[in-house]
C-alpha cells in the first residue's frame, strides 16, 4: 500500500503546484450562470415538457436565422426527445417545406416535408446566411449545445470529473440568452451590435436579445419570461445535440454495476489463487 | 518463447499440428507456462489493460469504418449520423474516442513504470526502444483518427502539426506540401490520414509482438530488479498473471466505462463539433491532452526550428535513456536519490501538461521554459550523475528473499511488493 | 477459509469460479450485441422503410416506377384486357402456384384477384426484382404481355406470375395499402 500512498502524496503535491502558478484563464471576465437542469448526473433525463417549450422558442423565435439541419423530424417522436406523437411529428414535418428532385423532367420541386426529412436550413448557405444577417453567421442549432463551452480552469475541471459536469453548453447559452444589458457608461458598442456580458467572443453580439417576456404562448402554466424562455430553449439545444443521452445514461448504469460487481468476483477469484503464494 | 513450454501433445490431432507448426507449445511457453516472477506489483498490470485497450480501439475503430465517409464534404455528417442514426453508434464512437484517452493514460502509467523500476536497462534495452517505438506509433494514429471527424480542432490541428515539418531548411517547405498533397489541407490529406490510421494500429500489433519476444526473453523485470534466481522465484504466467490482469483490466474498464458514459465530451474539444472551416482558426488552438507536455515544449523555444527539434528530442531521448542511467542498480526502489529525481521529474511532465493547455504568454512562458530544461537535464544530467553520487541500498540476495522479509526491515520491499496482496 | 474442513472448501471455491466464470460470458455477450446491431439498417434508413406514392396521374396502361427500400418497384395500371388475360390462365399451368403476396397468407394461391390491390384489380404493384438472380426486368414486353428479364430469359404475365424460363417464383408483391383514392402506402 505504501507506493500507492507516496504515489498519491505525490501527485497532491503536483496539484499544489499547478494551483501555484498563475491561473487567469483567457475570456475570465465571461459571466457564466449555471442552472439546474434534468438531465444533469447519472441519472439524468429530459424534461418532455420543456424540450416541446424550447421547440416551440426555437419555431417561433430562432428558426428564421438558425438552422437545426442534423435534426430529423421523426427524431421529434423518438423516445428520450421531446416524445411528440407520431400524426404531431408528422403535422409538424408538413409544415416545413423541402426541395426535392429532380422530377421526371429534371426540375426540382418543393414538398412538403415527411418524418425522415431533416430540417431544411433557413438559407442555402454560409455566405447567403452572412448577407442577410450583416456579416454574421447565425450558427446552425444541431450541435451548438456541445460546441460552446466557458473555459473551467483549474481546479474546476478536476471536480467536474467526479461532479459530472457536462451542461456547460447549455449554461453557456442559457448565459447568453439572458446575459443582454443596456450598454455601459464608457462602452462605445458599435452599430448593428449589442453588449452582452456572457458572449465568448468579446462583449459585443451581432444578435439582437432575441427573447422578451410574453413573446411565445406557454399552454402549460409555465412562466412566459425570458429567463424560461432561455432555459427551455437550451435544454432543447442540447437534446439537439445529444438525442441518445437518457439511453447513454441509463445503459452506462448498467454497465457500470455489471463491471463493479464483476470486478468483486474477479477480485475473490484471483484472492483465491494467489492463497498459497508469498508474494 | 516456445522454450519455456513443457507442452507435450497428446492427442493425434495436437501431434499431427506440433510437428508441422509448433503454435500450441508457443502460445504455451509465452502465456500459459512462461515463468514470471512472483513479485509484481499492480503497476505491472498495465502491460495486460494496454493490450486490451489496442483490441477495444482496433474493433471499435473497424466498426466505426463500416459507417464514416472520409470526404470534406461528407467526413462531419456521417460522424453526425453515427452519432444519431447508427444502432448504437454513439456507444461506438464514445468508446473509440474515450478509448485514444485510455490508451494513453495507460501508456504514460506503463512508461512511468518502466522509468521508477529501471525496467529500460541491460538486458532489456530493445523492449525498451521498441516500446517508445509504439508510443511513437500511437501518437502518430492518434493524430491522424482525430482529424478525421473533421471539425475545427480536427482541421487546424491537422494544420499546426503538420507545419511542424516546415521548419526544416531547404526540404521543408515541400515535406508539408507532399504531406498535404495540396496547398492546405484539404480532401487528400484527410483521404491519406483516414489510410493510415487504419494501418497504423495494425503495425502497433506487430511491434507489440517484438517488444513481449524482448521482455520474455530476457525474463521480465520486477519491483527488486534482482533476476529471478530459483524456480521458487517465479509462477507460471497463467493462472497466476492471467487472472491477476483480468482483474486489473475490469478494474480499468470501470475508469473507461465512467468517462464513455458519463463524461464523454470530457476530454474532447467543443469546438470539434464545429465543422471545419479553413477560413476561421478558432481563438485557441489546443492539441488532445495527452499531447499536452510535447506542445508546451514545443512552444518554450522561441525559435521554429528550435521548438521542433526540443519537441522530438524529448521522445528521441528515450531512445538512449539505457546508456544515460548509469546506476547499477536497476530498480528505483533500493536508490533513494533516484526517487526523489523520479517524483519530482513526474510533477514537471504533469505540469507541462498544464502549461501546454494555457496560452503561451506571461509566465506561462516562463515557467515551460525552466520545465522544459528541467525535463532534458532529468535524462542528460541528472541520470548520468546519480549513478555515481548515489549510494543504493543493500539489494536482496534474491526475489524469494525480499517476499519473506516483507515490510518489515527493508523499506525497498515495502515500496514493491504489498499491495499485490 | 483457512479453518475450512477439506469437503467444504472445494465447493465454496466452485462457486466462485463458476460465478466469475458465469458473469463474463453473460458480460461478452451483452457486450457483443452493439457491435452486432450496428449493422442492422439504422434509424435513417427505418425511416424509409414506408413510403407514400402519389398515383392520380397514372393513366389506364401506364406504368410507374418507384425507389422502396432501394429497390425499384413497379406500379402499374392495367388495361381490362391486362387483368382478363389474367384471370382466363388456368392456376395448374403456373410454374409458381403461390400468390407470392406479403399483404395475404403465405399458402394464397397466384389467381389474378391475389396479385392484383385488392378491391382495386386494375392496380398491379410488385417488387421489381426478377426471382432468379435479381436482375431487373422489362415491362411491356415477353411472350406473354407482362414482364421479361433479359438477363436470364424469364417471361413474367401481365399478372406479374413467372411463365417461362429459369426464375422460380412469382415477382414478389410488397406490403401496401391505399390510403386515399390516390395515394398508396408501401411498406
Amino acid at each position: 500500500m505504501s507506493t500507492m500512498i507516496k504515489m498519491v502524496r505525490s501527485l497532491a503535491a503536483v496539484a499544489a503546484l499547478a494551483v501555484a502558478t498563475p491561473a487567469v484563464a483567457a475570456g475570465a471576465n465571461v459571466e457564466i450562470h449555471p442552472q439546474q437542469w434534468s438531465f444533469s448526473g447519472p441519472f439524468g433525463f429530459y424534461d418532455r415538457g420543456q424540450l416541446q417549450r424550447g421547440f416551440k422558442v426555437y419555431q417561433e423565435v430562432c428558426q428564421a436565422c438558425h438552422g437545426l439541419k442534423q435534426v430529423a423530424f421523426r427524431n421529434l417522436a423518438e423516445n428520450g426527445g421531446p416524445s411528440f406523437s407520431e400524426d404531431a411529428a408528422k403535422q409538424i414535418a408538413s409544415e416545413y417545406t423541402v426541395v426535392d428532385g429532380p422530377d421526371d423532367d429534371g426540375e426540382m420541386f418543393d414538398r412538403p416535408a415527411i418524418l425522415a426529412d431533416r430540417f431544411p436550413s433557413p438559407f442555402p448557405n454560409v455566405n447567403a446566411a452572412r448577407a442577410a444577417n450583416g456579416g454574421a453567421y447565425p450558427p446552425d442549432f444541431s450541435l451548438l449545445a456541445k460546441a460552446r463551452a466557458a473555459q473551467r480552469g483549474f481546479p474546476w475541471f478536476v471536480f467536474d470529473i467526479f461532479t459530472q459536469y457536462q451542461e456547460s453548453g447549455p449554461d453557456y447559452i442559457y448565459s447568453l440568452l439572458t446575459g443582454y444589458e443596456e450598454d455601459p457608461e464608457g462602452i462605445e458598442v458599435p452599430v448593428g451590435q449589442y453588449y452582452n456580458h456572457s458572449f465568448l467572443a468579446g462583449q459585443f453580439i451581432s444578435m439582437a436579445p432575441p427573447l422578451s417576456d410574453e413573446l411565445v404562448e406557454y399552454t402549460d402554466g409555465s412562466p412566459m419570461t425570458v429567463d424560461q424562455y432561455a432555459k427551455d430553449v437550451s435544454a432543447f439545444m442540447m437534446w439537439a445535440a445529444e438525442p441518445h443521452l437518457e439511453d447513454r445514461k441509463k445503459i452506462g448504469f448498467r454497465v457500470m454495476v455489471f463491471l463493479i460487481v464483476f470486478a468483486g468476483l474477479l477480485y475473490f477469484t484471483k484472492k483465491q489463487l494467489w492463497r498459497n503464494v508469498d508474494h | 518463447m516456445a522454450g519455456h513450454s513443457n507442452y507435450v501433445p497428446q492427442s493425434a490431432a495436437a501431434k499431427w499440428l506440433e510437428s508441422r507448426l509448433p503454435v500450441i507449445s508457443l502460445v504455451r511457453g509465452s502465456f500459459v507456462d512462461f515463468p514470471t516472477p512472483k513479485n509484481l506489483n499492480y503497476w505491472w498490470t498495465f502491460g495486460g489493460i494496454l493490450f486490451f485497450v489496442l483490441i477495444a480501439q482496433i474493433i471499435t475503430g473497424i466498426v466505426l469504418v463500416m459507417h464514416y465517409t472520409p470526404s470534406t464534404d461528407a467526413a462531419f455528417n456521417s460522424v453526425e449520423h453515427i452519432m444519431r442514426d447508427v444502432n448504437f453508434g454513439w456507444m461506438l464512437r464514445y468508446l473509440h474516442s474515450n478509448g485514444a484517452s485510455m490508451f494513453f493514460i495507460a501508456v504514460y502509467i506503463h512508461i512511468f513504470r518502466g522509468l521508477y523500476y529501471g525496467s529500460y536497462k541491460a538486458p532489456r534495452e530493445i523492449s525498451w526502444i521498441l516500446g517508445v517505438i509504439i508510443f511513437l506509433i500511437m501518437m502518430g494514429t492518434a493524430f491522424m483518427g482525430y482529424v478525421l471527424p473533421w471539425g475545427q480542432m480536427s482541421f487546424w490541428g491537422a494544420t499546426v502539426i503538420t507545419n511542424l515539418f516546415s521548419a526544416i531548411p531547404l526540404v521543408g517547405e515541400s515535406i508539408v506540401t507532399w504531406l498535404w498533397g495540396g496547398f492546405a489541407v484539404d480532401n487528400p490529406t484527410l483521404n491519406r490520414f483516414f489510410s493510415l490510421h487504419y494501418l497504423l494500429p495494425f503495425m502497433i500489433v506487430g511491434v507489440v509482438i517484438l517488444h513481449v519476444w524482448a521482455f520474455h526473453t530476457t525474463g521480465n523485470n520486477n519491483p527488486t530488479g534482482v533476476q529471478p534466481k530459483t524456480k521458487q522465484d517465479t509462477l507460471p504466467f497463467h493462472p497466476y498473471y492471467t487472472m491477476k490482469d483480468l482483474f486489473a483490466i475490469v478494474v480499468f474498464m470501470i475508469l473507461f466505462a465512467y468517462f464513455a458514459f458519463y463524461l464523454p465530451n470530457y476530454m474532447g474539444h467543443p469546438d470539434n463539433y464545429i465543422e471545419a472551416d479553413p477560413l476561421v482558426t478558432p481563438a485557441h488552438i489546443v492539441p488532445e491532452w495527452y499531447f499536452l507536455p510535447f506542445y508546451a515544449i514545443l512552444r518554450a523555444v522561441p525559435d521554429k526550428l528550435g521548438g521542433v527539434i526540443a519537441m522530438f528530442g524529448s521522445i528521441a531521448v528515450l531512445f538512449i535513456l539505457p546508456w544515460l542511467d548509469t546506476s547499477k542498480v536497476r530498480s528505483g526502489a533500493y536508490r533513494p536519490m533516484f526517487k526523489q529525481f523520479f517524483w519530482i521529474f513526474a510533477g514537471v511532465c504533469v505540469a507541462l501538461g498544464y502549461l501546454g493547455a494555457m496560452p503561451a504568454e506571461g509566465w506561462y512562458v516562463i515557467f515551460s521554459r525552466i520545465f522544459t530544461v528541467y525535463y532534458f537535464a532529468h535524462f542528460l544530467i541528472i541520470l548520468p550523475m546519480l549513478g555515481f553520487l548515489e549510494k543504493p541500498l543493500p539489494l536482496p540476495a534474491s526475489i524469494s528473499e525480499s517476499v519473506l522479509k516483507g515490510g518489515s526491515g527493508k523499506p525497498s520491499g515495502a515500496a514493491a511488493a504489498p499491495e499485490t496482496k | 477459509m483457512a479453518h475450512n474442513t477439506d469437503a467444504e472448501e472445494p465447493n465454496r471455491r466452485d462457486f466462485l469460479y463458476i460465478a466469475t466464470g458465469a458473469m463474463g460470458v453473460v458480460g461478452a455477450g451483452a457486450l457483443a450485441w452493439p457491435f452486432i446491431d450496428q449493422m442492422n439498417p439504422d434509424a435513417s434508413a427505418l425511416a424509409l422503410a414506408s413510403i407514400e406514392v402519389d398515383v392520380s396521374a397514372v393513366e389506364e396502361g401506364q406504368s410507374i416506377t418507384v425507389k422502396w427500400r432501394g429497390k425499384p418497384v413497379f406500379i402499374r395500371n392495367r388495361t381490362e384486357t391486362e387483368v382478363t388475360e389474367a384471370k382466363d390462365v388456368p392456376i395448374a399451368d403456373l410454374p409458381d402456384r403461390l400468390a407470392r403476396n406479403a399483404n395475404l397468407p403465405v399458402d394464397a394461391e397466384a389467381t389474378d384477384p391475389n396479385r392484383g390491390v385488392k378491391d382495386k384489380e386494375n392496380w398491379l404493384v410488385q417488387v421489381g426484382i426478377c426471382t432468379h438472380l435479381g436482375c431487373v426486368p422489362i415491362g411491356d414486353a415477353g411472350d406473354f404481355g407482362g414482364w421479361f428479364c433479359p438477363c436470364h430469359g424469364s417471361h413474367y404475365d401481365t399478372a406479374g406470375r413467372i411463365r417461362k424460363g429459369p426464375a422460380p417464383e412469382n415477382l414478389l408483391i410488397p406490403p401496401l395499402e391505399f390510403v386515399s383514392d390516390s395515394t398508396i402506402k408501401i411498406g
